[in-house]
């Protein structure tokens, strides 16, 4: 006699379903189900020109140049955190100047936001990377803002920008800055701010809520977009290459503390003035190499990390600017025969 | 067969038991950190990371104690198709196990990220910077990661058909909660 069993049949669909509810699953962890969760593919595709992405290059920040040179920290820093590089020394560091545009042809005179990227060392192994801009404070709130904001840009309806400014009245400011204020005529003239809050932890485990900002050690001189366009597209990385070979340039790094209660979540929202400051150590620039043989080509600067005694705070950009700084890494290192190097290219 | 195991090593079934939490884990996160913006992103990365290490050490650990303590027969009625399918999915799942997080590690390296595990342990870098090998290796562990979740769904698929189906005892090898290798009263 056989046993009172369960038929084939019913089996074959009990093992059916525990394999389609883990397939359900798993596609449903990666998005496929849900078209409209913010993806970091999303982010980088919505930022490319119509003309499509420079290929081989940043998804944004495509136009730069390299630089290395060090920190020198004068120890203020060791009170707001324990990482070693604020520690009283010198540590060796590779950045890199760029334009807030995804074309890395642009002429400098088109763009309005300058950035600064910067990965400093220390004996530990530790790494701080940062990528800065020069606007007091970013065009929007969220991931999904910024997202919003580079498809009215993009989009061929007329109403597009003025309903994305109805939905984000936290857009003006950075508008107001961006119409009003000088352009300057060199990136060693440039304020460069994180915007973003991060966590500084010291060796006490006491934290403190920072931004921090590189104020230019050289005297700005302003100079209208107009007369930047006559000194030619691609004037600014020309004038630091001259400029840092004459003489390294300098930067004063200040760390700014929120107080408790400043929107710490919301890079659109400047700290009143009177915040605390402390200046932890001058960033010199000592050498400038073309992007396209030179080490920051490479190198992602991805705001995340962050050396021990340092982390995100509640500002959701940090996050977002990983995954998507990570998604335009991997695009770019893999289409790097679209950007030659020098040494590889046989007829330059 | 006198004296022949009927069951995996006890530690043989926790390392299998815990790894196969730890592997289901890893591809879930996997997936879900690649497609997400969210501030979770940094959260599923950093456990995606320490997992990947821990599973690496872990599989290490299993290779030698199926090297050490083999593994019980198969039935000698098994279809040949499906022995040599039992055989050659355990070869890719050992290699995948092993694979994955070496080649995370190596992508990682090739990339000149920092490879911080465990909150604050960083791994030395296994390959120089290279974007051809960053590439390479991205590719790699991106399709590989499709491949071992369906190698995992047709291993659990067979492990269902011999415990529903054939009800041949192959299951029991791994299920069995018991500290014995061996049926005290077989038959």
């Amino acid at each position: 006699m056989t046993e009172p069993r369960r038929s084939v049949l019913g089996s074959l669909i009990v093992i059916a379903v525990v394999i389609g509810a883990g397939a359900v699953a798993f596609a449903y962890t990666a998005g496929w189900l849900s078209p409209q969760r913010l993806t970091p593919t999303m982010l980088v595709d919505s930022l490319a020109p119509s003309a499509g992405p420079s290929l081989g290059h940043r998804r944004n920040h495509a136009k730069g140049i390299c630089f290395t040179g060090e920190f020198d920290a004068n120890g203020a820093g060791s009170e707001l955190s324990k990482a070693q590089v604020f520690v009283r020394g010198q540590y060796p560091v590779l950045g890199r100047f760029n334009l807030a545009t995804p074309d890395a042809g642009a002429p400098d005179a088109t763009v309005r936001v300058r950035g600064l990227g910067i990965r400093i060392a220390t004996p530990d192994g530790q790494e701080w990377r940062s990528a800065m801009i020069d606007p007091p404070v970013f065009a929007v709130s969220t991931p999904q803002g910024f997202y919003e904001l580079q498809m009215a840009l993009k989009s061929k309806d007329a109403n597009a920008m003025k309903d994305f400014v109805a939905s984000h009245p936290e857009f003006l400011p950075f508008v107001d800055w961006a119409m009003h204020a000088p352009w300057t005529d060199s990136y060693a003239e440039d304020r460069f701010n994180s915007l973003d809050s991060f966590v500084f932890v010291n060796d006490t485990g006491e934290e403190h809520v920072v931004r921090w900002s590189l104020l230019p050690a050289a005297q700005p001189v302003s100079i209208s977009p107009d007369d930047l366009a006559k000194r030619g597209p691609d004037y600014l990385e020309q004038e630091i290459a001259k400029r840092v070979a004459g003489a390294p340039q300098r930067w004063t790094l200040v760390v700014t503390i929120a107080n408790p209660g400043d929107p710490t979540a919301d890079p659109t929202k400047a700290w009143p003035a009177d915040r605390r400051t402390v200046a932890v150590g001058t960033l010199v620039v000592q050498q400038i190499e073309a992007e396209r043989d030179g080490p920051c080509r490479d190198i992602n600067f991805d705001p995340t990390v962050l050396p021990t005694g340092m982390r995100t705070s509640d500002d959701p950009f940090p996050a977002a600017r990983s995954a998507a700084y990570m998604k335009s890494y991997d695009l770019r290192t893999s289409e790097a025969g679209d950007y030659p190097r020098t040494a590889t290219d046989a007829n330059p | 067969m006198i004296g022949a195991r009927q069951r995996f090593t006890p530690l043989q079934r926790l390392l299998h038991w815990l790894m196969a939490v730890c592997i289901l884990a890893m591809l879930f996160i996997g997936v879900g950190m690649v497609s997400t913006a969210a501030p979770k992103f940094l959260t599923l990365i950093a456990i995606h990371r320490s997992l990947g290490i821990a599973i690496l050490a872990l599989a290490l650990i299993r290779l030698v104690a199926r090297l050490r303590y083999g593994a019980p027969a198969l039935p000698a009625d098994l279809p040949m198709p499906m022995k040599l399918a039992a055989h050659l999915s355990h070869y890719a799942l050992y290699a995948l196990m092993i694979g994955m997080p070496l080649l995370g590690w190596a992508m990682l390296s090739a990339a000149a990220y920092p490879v911080v595990v465990f909150g604050g342990m960083r791994l030395p870098a296994i390959l120089p910077q290279s974007t051809s090998l960053h590439t390479l290796l991205w590719n790699a562990h991106f399709y590989l990661a499709f491949a071992f979740f369906g190698l995992v769904l047709m291993h659990v698929a067979a492990a269902l058909f011999h415990a529903l189906v054939r009800r041949d005892g192959v299951f029991q090898t791994m299920a069995s909660v018991s500290l014995s290798t061996r049926d005290k009263d077989p038959g």
